[in-house]
């Protein structure tokens, strides 16, 4: 399929749900971006993983009650970001155990609630592994204005947010709550996941959080661009991983990561300064200016 | 003479807490942790322009001190003032600089921007920098001599300059007191010495410095006065007075007569 018969579907008021589903991976992808900046350079994959599987009991329940599935995912992560923080207070475990024993309980326990449901392996299947049908025109609204929000909150405490991410007992010296802002800035990750759980799927969205800012970390230095990059590298995958899975009948999900990890290979072997040829072009460099004896310290 | 007196009773006058009291003032401080005391009737007291040299053996509670001071580690007595008054994280300008290790060098930033976050507080929520800010940044970087690496990633700097780069982020505050962490760890002697410089300039332009550190020759070498820390304020006192008297040393740090500690000590 060209392009442009994809666009012609887009616009194809019998193919409705597509346009939908274009829009919310768009959102999700700028959002996870975004978020996943801080989620890349604090070293929180693990936590962002965790997050995505502790939303499930929360959408679980939703789906069985009919309530709203963003509510009900956004207040599963949360509680299970409390726990975790909590449950970490004891020295004798470190808090990656904790995440590890409570992410799989919260995941264990949305497959029962989820089991009970009528119809349940259809409906576990779209949890685990998304879906583009099926978006209603409520959920447009609803992901649209939590995105904004989100987007809004992470601008807003931007300085704060870089400020506990360098070095947390200054930040505290300070006087800046670096409690309440880690647990922000978890709850911010929630959102973002929970957003983007219907089109890319539980299990996959962690590539949403994690390969667009780690992509845009390997091209640049400084967090601004890095900031812009990464929702702009994760909406283009969202758009073409949609085309691709469109054309060729593939899941959209697998499709949308697969299209972000061809780009984070690529960022890693041609990108500036940090790819892999032009680090052995530095290291030449390096080497040859040893030799002339003006290196800087 | 006369002169001299007006301008004195003036500033009496002015500020009375300012002319009164120390800079810091650290006064029967009690620390617990988990359980078990840390600090017990740890006093300590320095005056503007002193730069103070906190040593001691590991887990002797040098780092608790600093954060005690800084109001990050809750004291279960005692009390910590700041020219006269109680020290609290956020209102008390009191620069901090942590060990190295403990700060995220690899985060994208230029060595301005991490100047800048010393402000984060006193710029208050949802504000920008403006013009004075950027001059107090300015002047951080200026004080250390890193203006022309401004710009630079902090990825991309030395040991020493990555000191240099925390300093200027506690000087931002335009901090009365400065409180530094092991600053020499890791660091060859070219290095530490432009740093040893750097710390008694700070102190002599009116800042009271307090230096925990591993390093005692240069401890000795740089300080105007040594604090000797094991669970409280063993001894303090100038360098050279404190050299001479061994005996309150190997009760700090435990050892015997022929330990090498002592012998840099006789050295110096």
């Amino acid at each position: 399929m060209s392009p442009l018969d994809f666009l012609a579907n887009l616009l194809n008021p019998d193919l409705a749900f597509l346009p939908k589903a274009l829009a919310v991976a768009v959102m999700s992808s700028v959002v996870c971006g975004v978020v996943g900046s801080f989620v890349v350079l604090r070293g929180m994959a693990f936590i962002g993983d965790a997050v995505a599987h502790a939303v499930f009991p929360g959408l679980a329940v939703a789906f069985v009650v009919s309530g709203n599935l963003v509510l009900g995912g956004t207040i599963a992560g949360v509680l299970t970001a409390i726990l975790v923080a909590v449950f970490s207070q004891n020295r004798r475990l470190k808090e990656d155990s904790i995440i590890g024993v409570f992410f799989v309980a919260a995941f264990a326990l949305g497959i029962v609630v989820i089991s009970s449901a009528p119809g349940y392996a259809g409906s576990l299947q779209q949890f685990l592994f998304g879906s583009i049908t099926g978006i209603p025109d409520s959920d447009l609204w609803v992901v649209g204005i939590t995105s904004l929000l989100v987007l809004a909150v992470v601008f807003g405490l931007h300085k704060e947010f870089v400020t506990i991410s360098l070095d947390r007992e200054s930040a505290r010296a300070l006087g800046v709550p670096v409690f309440g802002l880690d647990l922000t800035l978890y709850i911010l990750v929630t959102l973002a996941v929970v957003i983007s759980v219907q089109t890319i799927g539980n299990i996959l969205v962690l590539a949403l959080l994690v390969t667009p800012a780690a992509t845009a970390r390997l091209l640049t230095d400084r967090l601004g661009v890095m900031m812009a990059l990464a929702p702009a590298i994760g909406a283009l995958s969202a758009l073409v991983g949609l085309y691709v899975s469109w054309s060729w009948d593939l899941p959209t999900g697998g499709t949308v990561v697969l299209v972000l990890t061809a780009a984070f290979l690529l960022a890693w072997t041609l990108g500036p300064r940090h790819g892999l040829f032009s680090r052995n072009r530095q290291r030449a460099a390096r080497a040859a200016s040893t030799h002339a004896g003006g290196v800087p310290a | 003479m006369a002169e001299l007196g007006t301008v004195a009773e003036l500033v009496e006058a002015s500020s009375p807490t300012a002319a009164a009291s120390a800079a810091l003032e650290v006064r029967e401080v009690f620390v617990e942790l988990g359980g078990r005391p840390v600090l017990e009737h740890a006093n300590l007291t320095i005056d503007h322009g002193e730069l103070v040299g906190l040593i001691g053996p590991n887990g002797a509670g040098k780092t608790t001190l600093l954060r005690t001071i800084l109001g990050v580690q809750r004291a279960v007595g005692g009390e910590v003032t700041v020219e006269g008054r109680p020290a609290r994280p956020g209102r008390t300008p009191i620069g901090y600089v942590p060990q190295r290790h403990e700060f995220a060098w690899e985060f994208p930033i230029s060595m301005a921007d991490t100047v800048m976050t010393g402000l984060t507080r006193q710029l208050g929520l949802l504000r920008h920098p403006r013009e004075r800010h950027w001059l107090a940044v300015a002047d951080a970087l200026d004080r250390v001599r890193m203006t022309h690496l401004a710009k630079r990633p902090i990825g991309q700097l030395s040991g020493g300059q990555r000191q240099r780069v925390l300093v200027a982020r506690a000087l931002a505050l335009r901090p009365a007191v400065l409180l530094l962490d092991e600053p020499f760890t890791g660091l060859d002697m070219p290095a530490q010495e432009l740093l040893s410089e750097l710390f008694t300039d700070l102190a002599r332009e009116g800042r009271a410095v307090l230096m925990a550190t591993h390093d005692l020759a240069s401890a000795l070498y740089t300080c105007d006065r040594i604090a000797l820390l094991n669970r409280t304020v063993v001894a303090t006192g100038a360098p050279s007075v404190l050299a001479a008297d061994t005996a309150v040393w190997s009760d700090t740090f435990g050892v015997g007569e022929n330990s090498a500690l002592l012998r840099i000590l006789k050295a110096a």
